[in-house]
């Protein structure tokens, strides 16, 4: 690893912007916006144009993501459960790419 | 600036794969030869530096939402090929596990958050903020990369959005895939992106770069 210091001040860069990733669902509750432009649901087309595309329909639903949107939750949680989920899936990607990290390394050390 | 699946037509999303999966080859093909192995966990970290900022939804009051994206940044410190690498590892992550962004549209959402971003970027920082040594002029340099990039790559989202109603038609006329024309989709992912979530990219790359040119100036790619 290279100078000790910087690995551990972006670390911790990394755990704030963690903890602080709620802010990324409670700031659109509280303006009261939804989500972003041309990623919303079936339904929700439906109701914009009256119909939901054939491709669409078939495609929409393909893949079931294990965590979708970030949370484990219903939609009707406190935002404090969402909050606490958001932050656990934060982690988890966090983890995620760090086993990933880690046998990059290990395969590239083999050669 | 994920596309869900049903978004995209094949004859979108498969060429898309096509360019994405090339870059990425190029790009590891480049990291191998020039990127010493203990670089390789700051690679970690701007992957996961860029998933965790896309987490953060910015609102625009009573309407949509939106992110940074930190390819801006990334390109910057650990340069473009490092930062396509990085940041597809987030986006394929989202939409596997997180199902943010569409299975089939991987290859579209890498396109234009990681590659697009991330050569523009960088390229915007060589034209604006080359070898002056300026603090100032520097700082400008990166709000740019960060502001233009971002901005590029959502009207890219709103043309690959704008062109499927062209495109792919079932026999009566109906769309069959993204049912928003170019001249809906173009404007709103342009204006959204202009006025509130590329500012915020910007103001991040330029925050985050001065805070490293003072502190470790020897990590920054673009200034090397």
């Amino acid at each position: 690893m290279p100078s000790k210091p910087i690995t551990k001040k972006l670390f911790i860069g990394l755990l704030a912007l963690a903890l602080l990733s709620p802010l990324g669902i409670i700031l659109p509750e509280i303006f009261k916006a939804d989500g972003a432009w041309g990623e919303w649901s079936t339904e929700k087309v439906a109701k914009d144009k009256g119909y939901v595309p054939a491709g669409m329909k078939r495609d929409a639903s393909r893949w079931k993501a294990p965590v979708p949107d970030y949370t484990t939750g219903k939609e009707n949680d406190s935002l404090l459960k969402r909050s606490g989920n958001y932050i656990f899936s934060g982690l988890m990607g966090v983890g995620i790419i760090g086993l990933i990290t880690l046998g990059a390394v290990k395969m590239m050390n083999k050669k | 600036m994920h596309i869900p699946d049903g978004y995209l037509s094949p004859q979108t999303y498969l060429p898309l794969y096509g360019v994405f999966i090339s870059f990425v080859s190029i790009a590891v093909k480049k990291i191998k030869k020039n990127l010493s192995v203990k670089l390789v966990p700051f690679l970690g970290m701007a992957s996961a530096f860029s998933f965790l900022i896309m987490m953060f939804n910015i609102p625009i009051p009573g309407g949509t939402t939106g992110h940074a994206v930190g390819a801006a940044l990334i390109a910057l410190m650990l340069g473009p090929w490092v930062a396509v690498v990085s940041v597809s590892v987030a986006v394929i992550l989202q939409a596997l596990i997180f199902g943010d962004g569409g299975i089939t549209a991987i290859g579209a959402n890498c396109f234009n958050m990681a590659i697009v971003m991330s050569f523009v970027a960088y390229g915007v920082f060589k034209l604006v903020g080359r070898k002056t040594g300026s603090i100032a002029r520097m700082t400008v340099a990166a709000f740019l990369a960060g502001y233009i990039s971002l901005c590029v790559a959502a009207v890219i989202t709103g043309v690959e959005f704008g062109i499927q109603p062209f495109i792919a038609v079932s026999p009566q006329g109906l769309p069959l895939y993204s049912p928003y024309p170019l001249k809906v989709a173009v404007p709103v992912m342009a204006a959204e992106h202009l006025l509130v979530f590329g500012v915020v990219e910007g103001v991040v790359t330029a925050l985050l770069f001065r805070y490293f040119y003072k502190n470790n100036p020897e990590m920054i790619n673009v200034i090397r």
